[in-house]
């Protein structure tokens, strides 16, 4: 017995999970907390789960370029996990930020919310420090259950509750898939460790062409184009990022998203590096279906919530172009890709969230209108977002569109980057469009109701400055990622 | 040692976002608006003295501080970065040094004018993208610099932006920059996919370059060597922003701006930027001897065709505006027969004293508007024929104009003299030089003499000719117009010193040419490897020098002539020689020509391309595909029906496609 539990500490180094621990320690605690607090009260849960990110963040940031590895090799802290974690991290700072004005304005002063977005970024960060199949679903799965509850925050609403309900189903159901898959790839090389599945592989040949195999690969590959939300696993995101309260749903399209790349980038990697042509040409058909699907959706829309979850959808699929390329720029740039779209559409959010009322937001474009002049800042603010989703220099989207579409000319998918670079032409017209009713048309109504709260000044400037930094100066953290990939 | 390089055009970048942003609403106050701006170049100018003497003490004469990686991709590193060599550093001292000046000046010229923190703002941002431009360590950030200026030019011409000829003026200049830059930027793609492709160089680092362009020269391109090409590329760049032949004639016309902007941007700084490009790039200009034959010939016809130009204008700042381009005409002379150091000279004294001029110019415009206002007269305040015996009213203007004009004629001991000397000996002697060119320099030189107090006679001296109710509310300008009238005045007087030319030190008594001493590093390299120099005995120099001067002197002693002794004699002449008088002063009919040539068929070719290609084949397209993607969007959102099974169903249709086709295959 007592040899037992040697063997278990050996293995276990607590290193390689210590941001997630604190992460999820401070949710706990702001749970209890909160049971001693009257009802309503929620600006002591904004501050707590604030310093609980930051100092996560420290941690993370300590432990860069000292990988930890343990749980006997299902858990590693490396620089990859660590590039990650810090876009969670930012996604749920600037969603806490965002969302304190919003939940009193909306009637549900719910402290219960913050601890929902902290366990969820630390399901991201084991998503994206997972090296076995079972550290990644335990992950995904502790991030999905968060993200249906808060989907569905709004218990008085028709919408929220549908979201979050479709949410849930779908979500259920997908699981399968990538259950089913793991559970096929076991059964084919008898293991759940990344790094082991990728040798057997290699080493079988034969397995190559297994249908056993290739079934698993796909299924397994369901689960997280699920969650990336890429055609033709996408018809849940309009109705779920159109339900939900708005700061989850920027925090939806940005953090685990990031983390289903994350997970499925590392999985694509370490498992299936034999089968990279299979994969790469799947991902090649999927990436374009999914950008023309985004882009051209979008622009029949009149609601910009769901332009903007239309809008999420094409961006994962430029970000999957990333994949395809399957060479270090791609790879570092879906990296950089996924912190630039952190800052520019939860930006665009955070100014949603301004530009709403109680009861009913303001997001159809007709609500927009005029917006430019009698809201001068958040006109300018959303303007910047803008270009940067378009990816006009000198904003973040240019850079992270540069990389990309470089990686994947580098890899000789010239027609690929051809069709990326198209369909970002195609998205002017839909970003165009706000601009052209917040700017050239009258106002329509008064703003006066439009509050300016200190949380989401700061978050909106936070994003501004990130996506000028990225924009500007986007060779320092293009550096990092590229020490961040394999 | 160098690492804060950053901070020169940080200052002028701060100020221009502090006064953008919060001028209008938060500090409102004029005196603090204009104390931010100046006070942001003038650190910049601080840092630049104290890099410079830094640099002065070091035997090392480049330095290069990387602040961040822009750019990279594959093997191409771009930073931002900047680069600190002698040839930077004095444009530093022309650009902060003249720009704090104007600066304050400004403060008390557009005093209550509407937007007043919008004009400082462009300012500073001016000085920024010009700093950007001058420190770049590689192409693109010049490139940068180069478009950052132009915008300002722009933004700044057309500043009175409610003027019909201002916004015109604005458009002019920036069209005609585009074209420049155009070349400027197929020069660059040139060398760097030459250098790339061919040796295996990829870089846009003008240090790289410089030491990696002697592996061009067997390259060839189109006929002509890559170099060449290259070059004249950057060419073509340079005579857009430094309105040359045939690009000059936005220039003139940018005049609508205010004028401590036509003296800071269209006089003393942006306007150079090409002469400093070429310096900058002097190793691969020095590789193609056409390429230079170029320069120098298309800089000599611009310095007497703008000469020309000047005889006849009326307008005190269109004279100026084309003594400007004729004098950028000298310093391309200067860059074409090799003589790097003496066109930067000319450069640097050429800033002082037409930076001194116009600021003049601006002092009587100003004195003169405020008295037709007063008189609720609305006689041209520009006019020089409303103008005259200004010298009383305003003293201080008077003797700083004077001295301007005596260092732009080249008068002995004023800067001018050393520099444009410099130049004409070169173009005589060099082994790049040609006696053509130093014919038409010389003759340009003589013209110049003529109508600069042509000028200074119609402004200053004679009659009074303002309207006499007007005539008594003309007044000396305030401390912040004088002052810097009387500082560049002062360096338009002695700022030459620093490049006395060898034979006058030698006569003296072993004076060193301070300046050629200093810019060796830069330009030494390329001078002694392609062979330029200048050869000549120290008797033919000095009787070319006393050639020169005793040319100015006729030039200003016709001017005295026919405006001081006999002010009838100009109309005489006119009426005798009407028909090239009306070609002079109507510019020779360039802007005519251009708009035969270029505009208008440019705008029938336009008009038929738009009615007849565009209007049915392209819109056709393009609406079709609007239309196409509009009808397949409105189509597609149907399949977003809102039931969750469908969902589901869509998602295991997807599922069992891509696993047949992955298990068929």
């Amino acid at each position: 017995m007592e040899n037992l539990v040697q063997i278990a500490l050996q293995n276990v180094n607590l290193g390689a999970i210590l941001p997630s621990l604190i992460l999820t320690c401070f949710g706990m605690g702001l749970l209890l907390i909160n049971v001693f607090l009257p009802r309503g009260t929620t600006r002591h849960a904004v501050w707590i789960s604030l310093i609980g990110l930051v100092v996560t963040g420290f941690f993370v940031y300590t432990g860069w370029g000292n990988p930890q590895y343990g749980f006997n090799d299902a858990v590693a802290m490396d620089n990859y996990a660590a590039f990650f974690s810090i876009i969670f991290l930012f996604a749920a700072g600037l969603t806490i930020l965002m969302s304190d004005e919003y939940l009193t304005r909306e009637g549900y002063p719910v402290s219960e919310y913050y601890p929902l977005v902290l366990f969820t970024t630390a399901g991201a960060m084991w998503m994206a420090s997972g090296t076995d199949m079972m550290t990644i679903f335990l992950g995904l799965e502790v991030l999905s259950i968060s993200l249906y509850v808060l989907a569905g925050f709004f218990r008085g609403q028709v919408r929220s509750n549908e979201a979050g309900l479709k949410y849930f189903l779908l979500g259920a159901f997908s699981t399968g898939f990538l259950l089913y898959g793991i559970a096929l790839i076991y059964g084919v090389t008898g293991s759940t460790k990344l790094t082991e599945i990728g040798i057997y592989l290699n080493a079988h040949g034969s397995l190559l062409e297994n249908p056993m195999t290739l079934a698993g690969l796909v299924l397994l590959s369901i689960g997280f184009l699920f969650k990336i939300a890429a055609a033709p696993f996408h018809m849940w995101t309009p109705d779920v990022y159109e339900g939900a309260p708005t700061p989850i749903t920027a925090f939806m399209s940005a953090g685990p998203k990031a983390a289903a790349f994350a997970a499925f980038l590392r999985i694509m990697e370490y498992c299936f590096f034999s089968l990279k042509p299979e994969w790469t040409a799947m991902l090649w058909v999927l990436a374009v279906l999914t950008m023309i699907v985004g882009n051209v959706i979008a622009i029949s829309q009149t609601n910009i919530k769901r332009m903007l979850a239309y809008s999420s959808i094409a961006h994962a699929g430029y970000a999957m172009v990333g994949m395809v390329a399957a060479n270090e720029i791609g790879y570092s740039g879906i990296l950089f890709y996924m912190l630039a779209y952190t800052f520019m559409n939860i930006g665009a959010f955070a100014v949603l969230v301004l530009a709403g009322k109680k009861g009913e937001e303001n997001l159809t474009l007709e609500g927009f209108s005029g917006f430019g002049f009698k809201r001068p800042f958040l006109g300018v603010a959303m303007t910047i977002f803008l270009f940067s989703l378009m990816g006009l220099p000198p904003t973040a989207g240019f850079a992270g569109k540069f990389y990309i579409f470089a990686g994947a000319i580098k890899a000789g998918y010239i027609w690929l980057a051809v069709i990326g670079v198209l369909n970002s032409a195609v998205s002017l017209y839909y970003y165009l469009r706000i601009m052209v009713y917040m700017y050239f048309r009258d106002p329509s109504e008064d703003y006066a109701w439009v509050t300016m709260p200190v949380t989401v000044m700061i978050s909106i400037v936070i994003a501004i400055i990130g996506v000028f930094y990225l924009g500007i100066i986007p060779g320092e953290v293009m550096e990092l990622a590229k020490l961040a990939v394999f | 040692m160098y690492d804060k390089l950053w901070l020169i055009p940080f200052f002028p970048l701060l100020g221009c976002i502090i006064n953008g942003l919060l001028g209008k609403r938060f500090i409102k106050n004029e005196k603090v608006i204009g104390a931010i701006g100046t006070g942001a170049v003038f650190l910049s100018f601080l840092v630049s003295c104290k890099y410079l003497i830094q640099l002065l003490g070091d035997p090392v004469k480049s330095h290069e501080n990387v602040i961040a990686s822009w750019m990279s991709v594959g093997t191409v590193q771009v930073d931002w970065g900047f680069l600190l060599d002698p040839l930077s550093a004095l444009m530093l001292m022309v650009v902060c040094g003249v720009g704090s000046l104007i600066h304050l000046y400004s403060i008390g010229y557009m005093h209550g004018e509407e937007g007043f923190y919008r004009y400082f703002s462009y300012l500073n941002l001016f000085v920024f993208s010009m700093l950007m431009l001058v420190l770049g360590n590689n192409a693109l950030v010049m490139f940068v610099g180069w478009e950052g200026v132009g915008l300002c030019s722009y933004l700044l011409i057309g500043y009175y932006f409610e003027k019909q000829s201002a916004g015109d003026a604005a458009k002019k200049a920036f069209v005609m920059n585009r074209v420049g830059d155009f070349g400027f930027l197929l020069g660059l793609f040139t060398i760097f996919w030459t250098l790339g492709s061919k040796h295996g160089v990829w870089t846009i680092n003008f240090m790289e370059i410089n030491e990696n362009a002697h592996l061009l020269s067997g390259d060839m391109m189109l006929g002509l060597g890559v170099t060449t090409v290259a070059t004249l590329c950057f060419f073509l760049g340079a005579t857009g922003k430094s309105a040359q032949l045939p690009l000059f004639t936005w220039l003139p016309d940018a005049m609508e701006g205010p004028t401590p902007v036509s003296a800071l941007i269209h006089a003393a700084t942006m306007v150079t930027a090409g002469v400093y490009m070429i310096g900058r790039m002097n190793v691969l200009f020095a590789m193609s001897p056409t390429t230079m034959a170029v320069v120098a010939l298309v800089g000599a016809l611009t310095a007497i065709f703008a000469a020309s130009i000047g005889f006849a204008q009326n307008d005190i700042k269109r004279v100026l505006a084309y003594s400007t381009v004729s004098q950028l005409g000298f310093m391309f002379v200067a860059m074409g027969v090799g003589a790097f150091t003496a066109g930067i000279f000319h450069l640097m004294t050429h800033a002082f004293f037409k930076a001194c001029l116009f600021l003049g110019s601006g002092s009587v415009i100003h004195a003169m508007h405020h008295a037709l206002h007063h008189a609720h007269l609305h006689d041209d305040p520009q006019d020089m024929r409303n103008m005259g015996g200004l010298r009383k009213k305003m003293p201080v203007t008077w003797a700083t104009f004077g001295i301007s004009c005596l260092a732009i004629s080249g008068l002995p001991f004023f800067s001018g003299f050393f520099s444009k000397d410099e130049i004409l000996w070169w173009a005589f002697a060099s082994t790049r030089g040609s006696k053509l060119v130093w014919g038409i320099a010389v003759v340009a030189a003589c013209m110049t003499a003529f109508y600069m107090f042509r000028c200074l006679y119609m402004t200053f001296h004679g009659e009074q000719r303002t309207n006499a109710k007007a005539k008594d509310h003309v007044h000396e300008s305030p401390w912040v117009i004088t002052l810097p009238l009387v500082v560049l005045a002062f360096l338009a007087t002695v700022g030459g010193l620093i490049g006395i030319p060898h034979v006058l030190g030698n006569l003296v008594g072993h004076i060193p040419n301070k300046l050629e001493h200093f810019l060796a590093p830069v330009f030494e390299h390329s001078q002694h490897l392609y062979e330029i120099e200048a050869h000549g005995t120290a008797a033919t120099e000095v009787s070319l020098m006393v050639l020169s001067v005793l040319i100015a002197l006729v030039g200003i002693a016709v001017a005295t002539v026919m405006y001081m002794k006999n002010p009838e004699l100009p109309g005489k002449f006119t009426r005798k020689f009407s028909q090239l008088h009306r070609w002079v002063f109507n510019k020779w009919y360039v802007d005519e020509a251009y708009d035969v040539l270029f505009v208008n068929s440019t705008k029938k070719l336009g008009t038929f391309c738009w009615r007849g290609f565009d209007v049915k084949v392209i819109d056709g397209i393009v609406n079709g595909l609007a239309k196409l993607v509009g009808a397949c969007s409105a189509v597609l959102r149907h399949t977003q029906t809102g039931l969750f099974q469908n969902y589901a169903l869509t998602m295991v249709f997807g599922t069992v496609v891509m696993v047949a086709i992955f298990i068929l295959n």
